[in-house]
């Protein structure tokens, strides 16, 4: 049952091929095996997602089913989730139970989906690996002794070990696609303003954007189709009708111009990686595409004007975490100085100080123009290559990251050096542009990920061309051995 | 140009994070070394460029002034470390 994607659980649930409870209760044995291995759940909600199943089961019965009726999913542990915790893989908020849903979370229990829990993450969403996270880091089900990517390593972990169908994730810097990458399945960040971000806990505000992770590109449409759409609550989520992703799966690739950027082939790439992604094209081009060369111009600007604006906006949104009102709480502290300066060094991580302290610096008097004002006029350029080349070419193609799944600890000593990981997937972000992360290939038994760039609000697009790929191709239905061998 | 331990101790403070002795020097390492890449950035000629705070250029939606949900204080100061009579508490800031 758990081999199905989330397209096929939606059709068997409306068939009553199965209940739900039995579909939940299959995953929940799964995650409860399978957890110790993988470290994919913080929290997993059996009782409340029992509770769920139930309630989808009566709906179904009485043939009034929403969408995703019953189908389990799981939740980055980022979003705001009502009586059940929400620690954004942080010892700060290890004791948080959030007093509301987030937009995505009500959105999705509105749709029919059964919540089955919490996944693991960098803390606060910052890292490559999960190593920061402060419940131990997730391992990668194609090859245990490697990261999964992050920040949303569980979600991309808990997909690709068939753990649930599909899961929500957060992208801030490549935090979607290159876990998706490295985990061999579909992951799509949208473009900024898409999804609402209230009651998602706030990394860096102008470059945080929620999207779906799935086994394919036509599971993803269905979880974005609930996901996507204005909120008022969030002041920066943008009123745009949002289209039918699944009716427009089947646009054919032919006549679609692809650009594909030379500063995302040059020096750094892995051979490996870069033949994989050479044979993608070659299928698109197959199928009608026209493969164009552009230039992406300001591309090595993107990395050091993300470590300004990200750790700039980090230091803002964590001021917040203070020990008053929620969260972790020094003992005994000796005036509020001490309760705030204790509760933040004990609470907080030692990646998750490092960009705090960084963003402090840039913000600081007599740096800011240097920095952070220098860093958003970079920005500007970087846009302005997208919209250049975007006036050549429907879609941008390259890989999602320079190289397969790395060893834990293989970065450890240099942040700079984990940081490159998300060469190819920052830009996206600083231009506020949607892009998405498919399977195409693997080396050494490790998954490769090809990234989709589209213009603003080319969901539909970018996730039609996935699919087109995804029809001709079979890396999205590509498993770990471990799975296969174990009769998964 | 890289920050001093004299440096590191006057951020941790602005951020409020208390600096242990232990970990002074791999902080201070630490950041240099992001410094050294976000210093990549002098390098950029942004000569009359326009810094872009939103990537579509919107601004700020503003909503009518109007009551519309009411806040459950309750709900809200469960989840807290100290409370009293719906208020916060912390250590005497006025002796």
């Amino acid at each position: 049952m758990h081999d199905l994607t989330l397209a096929e659980m939606c059709d068997g649930l409306a068939r009553r091929a199965f209940s739900s409870i039995e579909l939940t209760r299959h995953l929940l044995a799964r995650i409860a095996a399978a957890n110790p291995r993988y470290n994919a759940f913080i929290t997993v909600d059996e009782a409340g997602a029992l509770a769920r199943a139930e309630t989808a089961d009566a709906r179904l019965a009485a043939g009034d089913a929403p969408a995703l009726c019953g189908v389990p999913i799981a939740h980055k542990d980022i979003f705001c989730t009502r009586g059940l915790r929400t620690s954004c893989g942080s010892r700060m908020l290890d004791n948080f139970i959030a007093p509301y849903d987030a937009t995505v979370v009500e959105r999705l229990a509105a749709a029919g989906a059964v919540t089955l829990g919490k996944t693991n993450m960098d803390e606060f969403a910052m890292g490559s690996s999960n190593e920061t996270s402060y419940y131990g880091p997730v391992k990668n089900p194609w090859a245990p002794d490697c990261v999964p990517g992050g920040s949303s390593g569980g979600s991309a972990a808990a997909v690709a070990a068939r753990l649930a169908p599909g899961a929500t994730a957060t992208d801030t810097g490549g935090s979607i696609r290159q876990p998706a990458a490295l985990c061999g399945i579909t992951g799509l960040k949208p473009t900024y303003g898409r999804v609402s971000r209230w009651g998602m806990i706030a990394f860096a505000s102008s470059l945080d954007q929620a999207g779906p992770m799935a086994r394919s590109a036509e599971d993803a449409a269905l979880l974005l189709q609930a996901m996507a759409g204005f909120d008022e609550r969030d002041s920066t989520c943008l009123d745009r009708p949002v289209p039918d992703y699944r009716a427009a799966l089947d646009q054919p690739l032919a006549g679609l111009r692809i650009g594909l950027p030379a500063e995302y082939f040059g020096a750094g790439l892995n051979p490996g990686t870069a033949r994989a992604v050479r044979d993608a094209l070659a299928e698109f081009e197959r199928q009608g595409a026209r493969l164009v060369d552009i230039r992406l111009p300001h591309s090595d600007l993107a990395v050091p004007a993300y470590y300004v604006i990200a750790p700039a906006e980090a230091s803002a949104n964590l001021s917040r975490f203070d020990g008053v009102r929620y969260g972790h709480r020094c003992a005994n502290p000796r005036d509020l100085r001490d309760l705030f300066m204790r509760t933040r060094a004990e609470g907080f991580g030692a990646e998750v100080k490092r960009r705090i302290l960084v963003g402090t610096y840039c913000l600081s008097a007599g740096y800011y123009d240097a920095y952070y004002h220098k860093a958003q006029q970079v920005r500007r350029l970087i846009r302005q290559d997208f919209l250049d080349a975007f006036a050549q070419v429907d879609l941008i193609l390259g890989p999602t990251c320079p190289n397969p799944a790395f060893a834990f600890g293989a970065k450890g000593g240099d942040p700079v050096a984990m940081y490159l990981e998300d060469i190819y997937t920052i830009a996206a972000n600083l231009a506020g542009l949607p892009a998405l992360s498919v399977p195409c290939g693997l080396v050494d038994g490790k998954p490769v990920g090809l990234q989709i760039i589209g213009n603003y609000f080319d969901e539909a697009r970018m996730l039609a061309a996935a699919h087109g790929f995804q029809r001709a191709t079979d890396w999205h239905r590509r498993q770990p051995e471990a799975l296969a061998e174990a009769g998964a | 140009m890289a920050i001093q331990r004299a440096d590191i101790e006057k951020l941790c403070y602005l951020a409020r994070i208390d600096l242990t002795e232990d970990t002074a020097a791999d902080t201070a390492a630490g950041i240099n070394r992001v410094l050294e890449l976000i210093d990549q950035l002098r390098a950029a000629d942004t000569a009359g460029i326009a810094p872009l705070a939103h990537p579509l250029e919107e601004t700020q939606r503003l909503r009518e002034d109007r009551v519309e949900e009411k806040v459950d204080r309750d709900a809200l100061q469960a989840v807290a470390p100290a409370v009293e009579s719906g208020l916060y508490l912390v250590p005497r800031v006025i002796e």
